[in-house]
């Protein structure tokens, strides 16, 4: 099975190809399922002028926080910033692009990236900043804008659990935006907590199909909580 | 006097029925669930991929790959089903969703919404809102009524950058509770003690006074 098993030994050889002013992919909601170690690993790898596309850009000191420090992103397409002084500062003095898309169009741009759809239609935006230079067209009276797929030369997602065929499941809403990346990178690394022999994992509830996955690596992880709230 | 935010939640609830899917925001929205009738089923999607959201977690159930849209850490309750983001909005978009519920800076006759982006200020983002707004059929904002300034939020036009366009039909403020129909808003209920005289002047947009407008009682 050598030629189908995914694992690589080292975060070095995990991103091995990552260059400057690539675009990379990114899971994660918050700071809820991402990829931690190979953001870290973006880090150290000093690569510059990313364009990097995830839902959101971490906190100051974490997540994809981090790569704001040495300024190796130089445009975030996300649906919601701002959670960390830096990202506003560099916003702010102009020395970083962002372009915001609506969350469910940035899921569906990544989906269609991934599917070999190039562009689609959806009403999502219409008559806002969004749909700004964009084709509209009616289908049934109601107007929809035409939004354009999303694909990244890598991919980094986190997983929980992966088999040596790249399989992989997500835990909980740790999965959120991680399966669609995974679909859309040129190069996909995904990075878990466990690595199983193959046949643990049931087929049927395999997640990611190890026919997108590149590389997969274990990891351990911080898991950082946002938001801490518990019942009073 | 005006509502407080539970009072606006307490009535949000009111229009929930037994079986429905719900998503609420950020904000008085998040307090709805706290009101909804013992004898309903009711399931709350949380965009991020979840239907299904829970309590609160205890200290020994806290998770950090379980949060809800607005990054909270919570549980999972009977019933739940947890999926990718974009099927999480093929939901939303999708009409599949039976109410939605979320807060605005400003909303007008045309049953637009602005609620994401005040110009010269720090933008941080649409997040979910453009496609809740344009995938519900069924929209509840909550407000209040006029900004801090006194300034009223229910205008002939949005003066603010749109969520979304057309997709507004039912208002809910600290003062009243209006709908949105055929360029006008629609004054169904007041609040307690808050004269129909206070809402016009502070209704910017078109205000027909519904024949049977009704005082709230809670």
């Amino acid at each position: 099975m050598a030629g189908l098993d995914k694992r690589v030994a080292t975060y070095e050889q995990a991103l091995e190809g990552l260059t400057d002013d690539m675009t990379v992919l990114a899971g994660g909601f918050g700071l809820c399922g991402i990829p931690e170690n190979l953001i870290a690993e973006i880090k150290r790898r000093g690569v510059t002028g990313l364009t990097v596309v995830s839902n959101n850009c971490g906190v100051d000191g974490f997540g994809l926080g981090v790569l704001l420090e040495d300024r190796q992103i130089r445009k975030m397409i996300a649906s919601y910033v701002g959670e960390n002084a830096e990202f506003e500062r560099q916003l702010l003095s102009g020395e970083l692009e962002v372009e915001l898309t609506p969350q469910g169009t940035l899921a569906e741009k990544m989906r269609a990236g991934g599917a070999g759809i190039p562009a689609f239609y959806t009403a999502t935006g219409y008559g806002t900043p969004v749909a700004e230079g964009k084709e509209v067209r009616q289908f049934n009276g109601r107007h929809y804008i035409l939004e354009e797929a999303i694909t990244g030369d890598f991919a980094i997602v986190k997983g929980w659990k992966a088999d040596h065929y790249g399989n992989v499941v997500y835990r909980n809403t740790a999965q959120n935006f991680n399966p669609l990346a995974a679909t859309a990178g040129r190069i996909t690394v995904v990075e878990v907590e466990e690595i199983v022999e193959p046949g643990v994992l049931l087929p049927s509830e395999i997640h990611t199909p190890g026919i997108y996955v590149d590389r997969v690596i274990v990891g351990t992880f911080e898991k950082r909580i946002e938001k801490r709230t518990v019942k009073a | 006097m005006a509502l407080t935010r539970e009072q606006m939640a307490q009535r949000v609830a009111r229009e929930l029925k037994d079986g429905y899917y719900v998503n609420l925001g950020i904000g008085i929205p998040t307090l709805v669930a706290n009101y909804v009738p013992a004898d309903m089923d009711v399931m709350l999607q949380s965009e991020n991929g979840l239907l299904g959201m829970g309590e609160f977690p205890t200290e020994g159930q806290l998770d950090a790959d379980m949060i809800n849209a607005g990054k909270q850490t919570v549980t999972a309750r009977r019933g739940a089903s947890i999926f990718n983001s974009a099927e999480s909005f093929a939901m939303i978009r999708g009409g599949h969703v039976d109410l939605t519920v979320l807060g605005a800076f400003e909303v007008d006759v045309e049953g637009n919404i602005a609620s994401w982006m005040i110009p010269g200020k720090l933008v941080k983002g649409m997040g979910g809102a453009m496609d809740l707004v344009a995938g519900a059929e069924n929209i509840i904002v909550t407000m209040t009524h006029a900004s801090k300034d006194g300034e009223s939020k229910l205008l002939p036009r949005c003066s603010l950058p749109l969520t979304g366009a057309g997709c507004i039909r039912k208002v809910l403020t600290d003062l009243a509770y209006l709908e949105i129909d055929n360029g006008a808003f629609i004054l169904k209920e007041t609040a307690p003690g808050v004269s129909v005289e206070e809402i016009i002047e502070k209704t910017a947009g078109k205000l027909i006074v519904a024949d049977d407008v009704k005082e709230m009682t809670f």
